[in-house]
Protein backbone atom coordinates (compact mmCIF):
# COMPACT_ATOMS: atom_id res chain seq x y z
CA UNK A 1 0.00 0.00 0.00
CA UNK A 2 2.67 2.40 0.90
CA UNK A 3 4.66 1.61 -2.30
CA UNK A 4 1.29 1.98 -4.24
CA UNK A 5 0.40 5.12 -2.83
CA UNK A 6 4.58 6.51 -2.63
CA UNK A 7 4.64 6.41 -6.30
CA UNK A 8 1.15 6.81 -6.86
CA UNK A 9 -0.35 7.70 -10.60
CA UNK A 10 -1.62 10.96 -11.09
CA UNK A 11 -4.51 9.30 -13.03
CA UNK A 12 -5.98 8.46 -9.76
CA UNK A 13 -5.89 11.31 -8.26
CA UNK A 14 -7.86 12.80 -11.76
CA UNK A 15 -10.35 10.30 -11.54
CA UNK A 16 -11.06 10.59 -7.81
CA UNK A 17 -11.40 14.15 -8.64
CA UNK A 18 -14.03 13.66 -11.50
CA UNK A 19 -16.12 11.73 -9.27
CA UNK A 20 -16.03 13.45 -6.45
CA UNK A 21 -17.40 16.13 -8.91
CA UNK A 22 -19.52 14.44 -10.77
CA UNK A 23 -21.38 12.63 -7.96
CA UNK A 24 -23.48 15.79 -6.44
CA UNK A 25 -23.78 16.96 -9.77
CA UNK A 26 -25.60 13.74 -11.17
CA UNK A 27 -27.35 13.48 -7.67
CA UNK A 28 -28.63 17.33 -7.71
CA UNK A 29 -27.42 16.97 -4.03
CA UNK A 30 -28.22 20.57 -2.59
CA UNK A 31 -26.97 22.25 0.85
CA UNK A 32 -28.35 25.24 3.27
CA UNK A 33 -26.13 28.00 3.01
CA UNK A 34 -25.70 30.36 5.58
CA UNK A 35 -25.19 33.94 3.84
CA UNK A 36 -21.73 35.59 5.52
CA UNK A 37 -22.01 39.84 6.86
CA UNK A 38 -20.42 40.86 3.47
CA UNK A 39 -22.82 39.28 1.37
CA UNK A 40 -25.97 40.22 3.29
CA UNK A 41 -24.69 43.63 2.72
CA UNK A 42 -24.59 43.51 -1.03
CA UNK A 43 -27.97 42.06 -0.84
CA UNK A 44 -29.66 44.77 0.95
CA UNK A 45 -27.66 47.47 -0.79
CA UNK A 46 -29.62 46.30 -3.70
CA UNK A 47 -32.26 45.33 -1.84
CA UNK A 48 -32.56 48.23 0.02
CA UNK A 49 -32.57 50.73 -2.87
CA UNK A 50 -35.80 52.29 -4.21
CA UNK A 51 -37.72 50.89 -7.19
CA UNK A 52 -36.28 51.93 -10.31
CA UNK A 53 -32.83 53.17 -9.15
CA UNK A 54 -29.80 53.15 -11.46
CA UNK A 55 -27.63 50.52 -11.28
CA UNK A 56 -24.57 50.47 -13.44
CA UNK A 57 -23.32 46.48 -14.06
CA UNK A 58 -20.34 46.43 -14.83
CA UNK A 59 -19.77 42.54 -16.18
CA UNK A 60 -15.91 42.11 -16.60
CA UNK A 61 -15.48 38.70 -17.06
CA UNK A 62 -15.39 35.70 -20.12
CA UNK A 63 -16.19 32.54 -20.52
CA UNK A 64 -13.29 31.09 -18.68
CA UNK A 65 -14.38 32.02 -15.29
CA UNK A 66 -18.11 31.81 -15.84
CA UNK A 67 -17.90 28.40 -13.34
CA UNK A 68 -17.47 30.97 -10.56
CA UNK A 69 -18.78 34.31 -11.35
CA UNK A 70 -21.54 33.68 -14.04
CA UNK A 71 -24.65 32.87 -11.21
CA UNK A 72 -23.83 35.72 -9.31
CA UNK A 73 -24.16 38.04 -12.55
CA UNK A 74 -27.09 36.17 -13.20
CA UNK A 75 -28.41 36.89 -9.43
CA UNK A 76 -27.73 40.20 -9.54
CA UNK A 77 -29.55 40.68 -13.03
CA UNK A 78 -32.44 38.68 -11.39
CA UNK A 79 -32.44 40.88 -7.80
CA UNK A 80 -32.08 44.20 -10.01
CA UNK A 81 -35.43 42.88 -12.61
CA UNK A 82 -37.33 42.20 -9.65
CA UNK A 83 -36.49 45.23 -7.61
CA UNK A 84 -37.36 46.88 -10.91
CA UNK A 85 -33.93 49.20 -11.52
CA UNK A 86 -32.80 50.10 -14.77
CA UNK A 87 -29.70 47.93 -15.22
CA UNK A 88 -27.11 49.50 -17.93
CA UNK A 89 -24.94 46.83 -18.52
CA UNK A 90 -21.32 47.38 -19.93
CA UNK A 91 -17.65 45.41 -19.69
CA UNK A 92 -14.16 46.10 -20.41
CA UNK A 93 -13.58 42.58 -21.36
CA UNK A 94 -14.00 41.63 -25.03
CA UNK A 95 -15.42 38.26 -24.31
CA UNK A 96 -17.50 39.78 -21.74
CA UNK A 97 -20.27 40.90 -24.59
CA UNK A 98 -20.82 36.98 -24.21
CA UNK A 99 -22.08 37.01 -20.47
CA UNK A 100 -23.98 39.76 -20.75
CA UNK A 101 -26.11 39.06 -23.64
CA UNK A 102 -26.76 35.71 -21.22
CA UNK A 103 -27.79 37.85 -18.93
CA UNK A 104 -30.01 39.68 -21.08
CA UNK A 105 -31.47 36.46 -22.79
CA UNK A 106 -32.54 35.58 -19.02
CA UNK A 107 -34.23 39.12 -18.50
CA UNK A 108 -36.44 38.38 -21.84
CA UNK A 109 -36.88 35.40 -21.06
CA UNK A 110 -37.84 35.53 -17.04
CA UNK A 111 -38.89 39.32 -16.99
CA UNK A 112 -40.76 39.63 -20.73
CA UNK A 113 -42.99 42.78 -18.93
CA UNK A 114 -39.35 44.81 -18.89
CA UNK A 115 -38.49 46.98 -21.95
CA UNK A 116 -35.20 47.25 -23.45
CA UNK A 117 -34.49 50.68 -23.44
CA UNK A 118 -36.48 51.64 -20.97
CA UNK A 119 -35.40 49.07 -18.30
CA UNK A 120 -32.00 47.69 -19.10
CA UNK A 121 -29.95 48.50 -21.65
CA UNK A 122 -26.54 47.15 -23.41
CA UNK A 123 -23.82 49.48 -23.88
CA UNK A 124 -21.62 46.82 -25.04
CA UNK A 125 -17.82 46.27 -24.93
CA UNK A 126 -15.39 49.37 -24.78
CA UNK A 127 -11.61 48.83 -24.94
CA UNK A 128 -8.66 50.84 -22.83
CA UNK A 129 -8.87 48.50 -19.65
CA UNK A 130 -9.63 50.67 -16.63
CA UNK A 131 -9.15 53.94 -19.89
CA UNK A 132 -13.49 53.85 -20.30
CA UNK A 133 -13.71 54.03 -16.27
CA UNK A 134 -11.89 57.77 -16.06
CA UNK A 135 -14.04 58.82 -18.87
CA UNK A 136 -17.17 57.95 -18.08
CA UNK A 137 -17.40 58.94 -14.71
CA UNK A 138 -17.41 62.29 -15.95
CA UNK A 139 -18.60 62.73 -19.43
CA UNK A 140 -20.66 58.81 -20.20
CA UNK A 141 -20.51 60.25 -24.18
CA UNK A 142 -17.06 60.74 -24.85
CA UNK A 143 -16.24 57.07 -24.59
CA UNK A 144 -19.70 55.65 -25.05
CA UNK A 145 -22.45 56.98 -27.69
CA UNK A 146 -24.34 54.33 -28.53
CA UNK A 147 -25.74 50.84 -27.32
CA UNK A 148 -24.29 47.94 -29.08
CA UNK A 149 -27.05 47.86 -31.46
CA UNK A 150 -25.37 51.18 -33.03
CA UNK A 151 -28.92 53.21 -31.54
CA UNK A 152 -28.03 57.02 -30.37
CA UNK A 153 -28.00 56.89 -26.31
CA UNK A 154 -30.53 60.28 -26.74
CA UNK A 155 -32.83 57.74 -28.74
CA UNK A 156 -33.03 55.30 -25.83
CA UNK A 157 -34.71 56.17 -23.05
CA UNK A 158 -33.27 55.09 -19.83
CA UNK A 159 -29.70 56.77 -21.11
CA UNK A 160 -31.37 60.17 -22.65
CA UNK A 161 -30.84 62.10 -19.33
CA UNK A 162 -27.86 60.35 -18.08
CA UNK A 163 -24.43 62.21 -18.10
CA UNK A 164 -22.05 60.08 -16.37
CA UNK A 165 -21.71 57.20 -14.01
CA UNK A 166 -21.81 59.98 -11.22
CA UNK A 167 -25.43 59.56 -12.35
CA UNK A 168 -26.04 55.76 -11.09
CA UNK A 169 -27.26 55.22 -7.65
CA UNK A 170 -24.99 51.70 -7.79
CA UNK A 171 -22.43 50.38 -9.17
CA UNK A 172 -22.09 46.45 -9.79
CA UNK A 173 -19.24 44.95 -11.08
CA UNK A 174 -18.19 41.25 -11.57
CA UNK A 175 -15.18 40.89 -12.46
CA UNK A 176 -12.43 37.86 -12.31
CA UNK A 177 -9.12 40.12 -12.96
CA UNK A 178 -8.06 43.18 -14.38
CA UNK A 179 -9.62 45.45 -15.54
CA UNK A 180 -12.51 45.01 -12.63
CA UNK A 181 -13.56 45.34 -8.97
CA UNK A 182 -9.94 47.44 -8.55
CA UNK A 183 -10.20 49.80 -11.43
CA UNK A 184 -13.95 50.29 -10.62
CA UNK A 185 -13.13 51.31 -6.84
CA UNK A 186 -10.21 53.40 -7.85
CA UNK A 187 -10.94 55.40 -10.22
CA UNK A 188 -15.03 55.60 -10.04
CA UNK A 189 -16.43 54.60 -6.83
CA UNK A 190 -13.55 56.45 -4.41
CA UNK A 191 -13.04 59.64 -5.95
CA UNK A 192 -16.63 60.08 -6.75
CA UNK A 193 -18.28 58.52 -3.85
CA UNK A 194 -20.30 56.07 -5.60
CA UNK A 195 -22.10 53.03 -3.94
CA UNK A 196 -20.56 49.80 -4.94
CA UNK A 197 -20.69 46.45 -4.36
CA UNK A 198 -18.64 43.66 -6.15
CA UNK A 199 -18.98 39.81 -7.20
CA UNK A 200 -15.15 38.31 -7.60
CA UNK A 201 -13.47 34.81 -7.91
CA UNK A 202 -12.34 33.18 -5.09
CA UNK A 203 -7.99 33.97 -5.94
CA UNK A 204 -9.10 37.97 -6.33
CA UNK A 205 -11.19 37.93 -3.09
CA UNK A 206 -7.86 38.43 -0.85
CA UNK A 207 -6.63 40.93 -2.81
CA UNK A 208 -10.26 42.77 -1.95
CA UNK A 209 -10.49 43.38 1.22
CA UNK A 210 -9.31 46.32 1.77
CA UNK A 211 -11.70 48.04 -0.45
CA UNK A 212 -14.21 46.75 2.23
CA UNK A 213 -16.42 48.54 2.88
CA UNK A 214 -15.52 52.02 3.20
CA UNK A 215 -14.71 52.00 -0.87
CA UNK A 216 -16.32 48.75 -1.61
CA UNK A 217 -19.54 48.24 0.28
CA UNK A 218 -19.87 44.56 0.10
CA UNK A 219 -18.37 41.22 -1.94
CA UNK A 220 -19.50 38.18 -3.01
CA UNK A 221 -16.25 35.64 -3.10
CA UNK A 222 -16.36 32.95 -5.61
CA UNK A 223 -18.98 30.59 -6.15
CA UNK A 224 -19.56 30.12 -2.41
CA UNK A 225 -20.68 34.24 -2.02
CA UNK A 226 -22.56 33.29 -5.48
CA UNK A 227 -24.62 30.49 -3.51
CA UNK A 228 -25.02 32.94 -0.65
CA UNK A 229 -26.53 35.66 -2.47
CA UNK A 230 -28.80 33.04 -4.27
CA UNK A 231 -30.13 31.74 -1.07
CA UNK A 232 -30.72 35.18 0.32
CA UNK A 233 -32.74 35.63 -3.08
CA UNK A 234 -35.27 32.44 -3.27
CA UNK A 235 -35.62 33.32 1.01
CA UNK A 236 -36.75 37.57 -0.12
CA UNK A 237 -38.45 36.06 -3.67
CA UNK A 238 -40.24 32.86 -2.83
CA UNK A 239 -41.51 33.09 -6.37
CA UNK A 240 -37.85 32.07 -7.66
CA UNK A 241 -38.40 28.77 -6.07
CA UNK A 242 -39.45 27.09 -8.94
CA UNK A 243 -36.94 28.48 -11.55
CA UNK A 244 -34.07 26.10 -11.49
CA UNK A 245 -31.35 28.72 -13.09
CA UNK A 246 -32.26 30.85 -9.79
CA UNK A 247 -30.05 27.79 -7.88
CA UNK A 248 -27.79 27.20 -10.49
CA UNK A 249 -24.79 28.46 -7.69
CA UNK A 250 -26.37 26.60 -4.97
CA UNK A 251 -26.31 23.31 -7.67
CA UNK A 252 -22.33 24.01 -7.90
CA UNK A 253 -21.26 24.40 -4.28
CA UNK A 254 -22.22 20.10 -3.90
CA UNK A 255 -19.49 19.45 -6.06
CA UNK A 256 -16.99 22.12 -4.27
CA UNK A 257 -17.61 20.58 -1.16
CA UNK A 258 -16.58 17.07 -1.84
CA UNK A 259 -13.46 18.45 -4.22
CA UNK A 260 -12.58 20.38 -1.33
CA UNK A 261 -13.19 17.36 1.18
CA UNK A 262 -10.82 15.00 -1.39
CA UNK A 263 -8.12 18.08 -1.45
CA UNK A 264 -7.68 17.83 2.48
CA UNK A 265 -7.76 14.24 2.13
CA UNK A 266 -4.84 14.32 -0.74
CA UNK A 267 -2.93 16.76 1.09
CA UNK A 268 -3.34 14.66 4.37
CA UNK A 269 -2.46 11.89 2.70
CA UNK A 270 0.63 13.25 1.08
CA UNK A 271 1.97 14.63 4.76
CA UNK A 272 1.30 10.92 5.84
CA UNK A 273 3.87 9.65 2.93
CA UNK A 274 6.22 12.10 3.29
CA UNK A 275 6.76 11.63 7.44
CA UNK A 276 6.88 8.56 6.56
CA UNK A 277 9.48 8.21 4.11
CA UNK A 278 11.40 10.62 6.47
CA UNK A 279 11.43 8.50 8.91
CA UNK A 280 12.81 5.70 6.81
CA UNK A 281 15.05 8.03 5.67
CA UNK A 282 13.84 7.90 2.20
CA UNK A 283 13.94 11.85 1.78
CA UNK B 1 14.49 60.28 -32.75
CA UNK B 2 12.97 57.70 -32.44
CA UNK B 3 12.87 57.12 -28.17
CA UNK B 4 12.68 61.25 -28.18
CA UNK B 5 9.67 61.41 -29.30
CA UNK B 6 7.73 58.37 -27.65
CA UNK B 7 9.46 59.25 -24.58
CA UNK B 8 7.98 63.22 -24.57
CA UNK B 9 4.36 61.85 -25.47
CA UNK B 10 4.64 59.45 -22.80
CA UNK B 11 6.01 62.60 -20.10
CA UNK B 12 3.46 64.97 -21.30
CA UNK B 13 0.16 62.85 -21.32
CA UNK B 14 1.57 61.61 -17.72
CA UNK B 15 1.93 64.70 -16.63
CA UNK B 16 -1.01 66.21 -17.82
CA UNK B 17 -2.90 63.19 -16.11
CA UNK B 18 -1.28 63.97 -12.86
CA UNK B 19 -2.04 67.36 -13.14
CA UNK B 20 -5.59 67.16 -13.96
CA UNK B 21 -6.54 65.02 -10.97
CA UNK B 22 -5.26 67.89 -8.65
CA UNK B 23 -6.90 71.28 -10.61
CA UNK B 24 -9.96 71.29 -11.67
CA UNK B 25 -9.34 73.75 -14.15
CA UNK B 26 -7.62 70.99 -16.25
CA UNK B 27 -9.85 68.07 -15.44
CA UNK B 28 -10.65 68.49 -19.17
CA UNK B 29 -7.28 67.58 -20.63
CA UNK B 30 -7.06 64.47 -18.40
CA UNK B 31 -10.31 63.43 -20.27
CA UNK B 32 -9.07 64.37 -23.76
CA UNK B 33 -5.81 62.17 -22.97
CA UNK B 34 -7.97 59.29 -21.97
CA UNK B 35 -9.93 59.53 -24.80
CA UNK B 36 -6.68 59.43 -27.07
CA UNK B 37 -5.66 56.45 -25.15
CA UNK B 38 -9.07 54.88 -25.66
CA UNK B 39 -8.47 55.29 -29.22
CA UNK B 40 -5.03 53.64 -29.32
CA UNK B 41 -6.24 50.91 -27.45
CA UNK B 42 -8.66 50.16 -29.87
CA UNK B 43 -5.82 50.54 -32.83
CA UNK B 44 -3.61 48.48 -30.42
CA UNK B 45 -6.25 45.36 -31.37
CA UNK B 46 -5.41 45.97 -35.41
CA UNK B 47 -1.84 45.67 -34.53
CA UNK B 48 -2.57 43.14 -32.02
CA UNK B 49 -3.70 40.75 -34.76
CA UNK B 50 -0.79 41.65 -37.30
CA UNK B 51 1.50 40.11 -35.40
CA UNK B 52 -0.60 37.03 -33.97
CA UNK B 53 -0.53 37.30 -38.11
CA UNK B 54 3.14 37.79 -38.54
CA UNK B 55 4.76 35.64 -35.49
CA UNK B 56 2.16 32.31 -36.93
CA UNK B 57 3.19 32.58 -40.87
CA UNK B 58 7.14 32.54 -39.28
CA UNK B 59 6.82 29.64 -37.19
CA UNK B 60 4.84 27.78 -40.36
CA UNK B 61 6.97 28.41 -43.02
CA UNK B 62 10.37 27.95 -40.67
CA UNK B 63 8.36 24.44 -40.01
CA UNK B 64 9.16 25.00 -36.32
CA UNK B 65 8.50 22.69 -33.67
CA UNK B 66 4.96 22.87 -32.86
CA UNK B 67 4.28 24.67 -36.26
CA UNK B 68 0.69 22.76 -36.43
CA UNK B 69 -0.50 24.50 -33.47
CA UNK B 70 -0.01 27.81 -35.40
CA UNK B 71 -1.47 26.70 -38.16
CA UNK B 72 -4.44 26.00 -36.15
CA UNK B 73 -4.43 29.04 -34.28
CA UNK B 74 -4.09 31.40 -37.72
CA UNK B 75 -7.13 29.06 -39.35
CA UNK B 76 -9.16 29.87 -35.91
CA UNK B 77 -8.10 33.58 -35.96
CA UNK B 78 -8.85 34.26 -40.07
CA UNK B 79 -11.98 32.59 -39.75
CA UNK B 80 -13.51 34.33 -36.91
CA UNK B 81 -12.31 37.55 -38.21
CA UNK B 82 -14.66 36.57 -41.41
CA UNK B 83 -17.41 35.47 -39.41
CA UNK B 84 -17.14 38.36 -37.73
CA UNK B 85 -16.93 41.38 -40.16
CA UNK B 86 -18.82 39.97 -42.95
CA UNK B 87 -21.64 39.15 -40.67
CA UNK B 88 -21.88 35.94 -41.82
CA UNK B 89 -25.66 34.55 -41.11
CA UNK B 90 -26.71 37.14 -39.42
CA UNK B 91 -30.49 37.34 -39.63
CA UNK B 92 -32.17 41.03 -39.97
CA UNK B 93 -33.53 42.50 -36.87
CA UNK B 94 -37.15 43.28 -36.34
CA UNK B 95 -35.86 47.06 -36.35
CA UNK B 96 -34.41 46.51 -40.29
CA UNK B 97 -36.14 43.54 -41.38
CA UNK B 98 -34.50 44.08 -45.03
CA UNK B 99 -31.12 44.47 -44.45
CA UNK B 100 -28.88 41.79 -42.19
CA UNK B 101 -25.69 44.02 -42.36
CA UNK B 102 -27.80 46.65 -39.34
CA UNK B 103 -27.95 43.46 -37.27
CA UNK B 104 -25.34 42.79 -34.41
CA UNK B 105 -22.54 40.59 -36.03
CA UNK B 106 -23.02 38.17 -32.61
CA UNK B 107 -26.91 37.90 -32.97
CA UNK B 108 -28.05 34.84 -32.20
CA UNK B 109 -27.56 32.04 -34.74
CA UNK B 110 -24.89 34.47 -36.38
CA UNK B 111 -21.42 32.07 -37.42
CA UNK B 112 -20.12 33.82 -34.89
CA UNK B 113 -22.35 33.26 -32.31
CA UNK B 114 -22.21 29.25 -33.06
CA UNK B 115 -18.00 29.56 -32.60
CA UNK B 116 -18.33 31.59 -29.41
CA UNK B 117 -21.71 29.91 -27.85
CA UNK B 118 -20.19 25.98 -28.98
CA UNK B 119 -16.67 26.49 -29.49
CA UNK B 120 -14.80 29.06 -26.89
CA UNK B 121 -17.25 29.03 -24.31
CA UNK B 122 -16.67 25.33 -23.99
CA UNK B 123 -13.15 25.08 -25.00
CA UNK B 124 -12.62 28.43 -22.55
CA UNK B 125 -14.60 26.50 -19.40
CA UNK B 126 -12.89 23.05 -19.86
CA UNK B 127 -9.48 24.99 -19.33
CA UNK B 128 -10.77 26.68 -16.19
CA UNK B 129 -12.06 23.62 -15.19
CA UNK B 130 -9.13 21.48 -15.60
CA UNK B 131 -7.00 23.59 -12.74
CA UNK B 132 -9.25 21.68 -10.27
CA UNK B 133 -7.84 18.32 -11.46
CA UNK B 134 -3.96 19.76 -11.51
CA UNK B 135 -4.55 21.39 -8.58
CA UNK B 136 -5.53 17.74 -6.91
CA UNK B 137 -2.23 16.42 -8.52
CA UNK B 138 0.08 19.66 -7.22
CA UNK B 139 -1.55 19.28 -3.74
CA UNK B 140 -0.81 15.23 -2.95
CA UNK B 141 2.87 15.56 -4.68
CA UNK B 142 3.63 19.19 -2.88
CA UNK B 143 2.04 20.32 0.15
CA UNK B 144 4.22 19.08 2.47
CA UNK B 145 4.39 20.20 6.25
CA UNK B 146 8.00 20.44 6.04
CA UNK B 147 8.51 22.92 8.64
CA UNK B 148 6.63 25.81 10.63
CA UNK B 149 5.66 28.21 8.23
CA UNK B 150 4.45 25.12 5.61
CA UNK B 151 2.44 23.88 8.29
CA UNK B 152 0.67 27.10 9.51
CA UNK B 153 -0.03 27.43 5.84
CA UNK B 154 -1.15 23.93 5.65
CA UNK B 155 -3.92 24.79 8.85
CA UNK B 156 -4.64 27.52 7.94
CA UNK B 157 -5.69 26.17 4.19
CA UNK B 158 -7.95 23.45 6.11
CA UNK B 159 -9.71 25.57 7.85
CA UNK B 160 -10.49 28.07 4.51
CA UNK B 161 -11.36 25.01 2.67
CA UNK B 162 -13.96 23.21 5.01
CA UNK B 163 -15.19 27.04 6.00
CA UNK B 164 -16.15 27.41 2.35
CA UNK B 165 -18.60 24.33 2.67
CA UNK B 166 -21.54 22.98 3.86
CA UNK B 167 -19.69 21.02 6.47
CA UNK B 168 -18.68 23.81 8.32
CA UNK B 169 -22.37 24.58 8.97
CA UNK B 170 -22.83 21.12 10.57
CA UNK B 171 -19.38 21.38 12.50
CA UNK B 172 -21.41 24.83 13.66
CA UNK B 173 -24.31 23.44 14.84
CA UNK B 174 -22.52 20.90 16.58
CA UNK B 175 -20.38 23.47 18.67
CA UNK B 176 -21.63 24.35 22.42
CA UNK B 177 -22.62 27.94 22.04
CA UNK B 178 -19.32 29.06 23.79
CA UNK B 179 -17.10 27.54 21.15
CA UNK B 180 -19.10 29.06 18.04
CA UNK B 181 -16.24 31.45 17.01
CA UNK B 182 -14.37 28.10 16.68
CA UNK B 183 -16.48 26.94 14.11
CA UNK B 184 -14.71 26.77 10.68
CA UNK B 185 -17.04 29.43 8.73
CA UNK B 186 -16.18 31.82 11.85
CA UNK B 187 -12.67 31.28 11.68
CA UNK B 188 -12.66 31.36 7.68
CA UNK B 189 -13.83 34.87 7.88
CA UNK B 190 -11.78 35.72 11.08
CA UNK B 191 -8.73 34.93 9.36
CA UNK B 192 -9.80 37.03 6.22
CA UNK B 193 -10.58 39.71 7.63
CA UNK B 194 -8.21 40.13 10.07
CA UNK B 195 -4.58 38.09 8.84
CA UNK B 196 -5.66 38.10 5.27
CA UNK B 197 -6.53 41.66 5.84
CA UNK B 198 -3.41 43.12 7.40
CA UNK B 199 -0.87 41.41 4.98
CA UNK B 200 -2.75 42.57 1.40
CA UNK B 201 -2.62 45.97 2.93
CA UNK B 202 0.86 45.81 3.79
CA UNK B 203 1.21 44.39 0.31
CA UNK B 204 -0.99 46.83 -1.65
CA UNK B 205 0.59 49.89 -0.12
CA UNK B 206 3.95 48.14 -1.04
CA UNK B 207 2.66 48.27 -4.42
CA UNK B 208 1.45 51.51 -4.73
CA UNK B 209 4.74 52.75 -3.56
CA UNK B 210 6.40 50.79 -5.88
CA UNK B 211 4.52 52.00 -9.21
CA UNK B 212 4.96 55.55 -7.61
CA UNK B 213 8.24 55.55 -8.18
CA UNK B 214 8.40 53.36 -11.06
CA UNK B 215 6.06 55.91 -13.18
CA UNK B 216 7.82 58.83 -12.15
CA UNK B 217 10.98 56.98 -13.65
CA UNK B 218 8.91 56.21 -17.10
CA UNK B 219 7.55 60.15 -16.96
CA UNK B 220 10.85 61.53 -16.25
CA UNK B 221 12.64 59.48 -18.84
CA UNK B 222 14.99 57.52 -16.30
CA UNK B 223 13.33 53.90 -17.09
CA UNK B 224 13.21 53.82 -20.92
CA UNK B 225 13.07 49.68 -20.70
CA UNK B 226 8.94 49.97 -22.37
CA UNK B 227 10.28 50.99 -25.68
CA UNK B 228 12.36 48.76 -25.95
CA UNK B 229 15.73 47.63 -27.07
CA UNK B 230 17.01 49.30 -30.23
CA UNK B 231 19.20 52.66 -31.50
CA UNK B 232 19.03 55.62 -29.71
Amino acid sequence: MYDFLKSLDRRWIFLLMLLAVAIPILGGWRFPERPSPLVETVFDTIEDLPAGSRVWMAYDYDPASQGELHPMGMAFARHCALKRHKMYFMTLWPQGTVMVQSCLDMLKTEFPDLVYGEDYVNLGFRPGSEGPIKIIVTDLRKSVSSDINGVSLDEIPMTRDLKNVQGVDLIINVSSGTPGTKEWVLYASTPFHITTVAGCTGVQTPYLYPYVPDQLLGMLGAIKGGAEYEFLLLDAYPQLRDNPDAKEALRRMGPQLFGHLLLIALIVMGNVIYFMQRQRGEV
Amino acid sequence: MKRTVPLMIAATTGFVLIVSYFIPYTESWGEDAMTWFNILAAIAFILGGGNLLRMQLQKISDRRPGWGYAAVTLAAFVITLFFGLFKIGVQPTAAFPTNAWAAPYDREGSALWWCVEYLYRPLASTMFALLAFYIASAAFRAFRAKNTEATILLVTAFIVLLGRTYIAGIVREWLPEGLQSLSFDNMTNYIMSVFNLAGMRAITIGIALGVASTSLKVLLGVDRSYLGAGDE
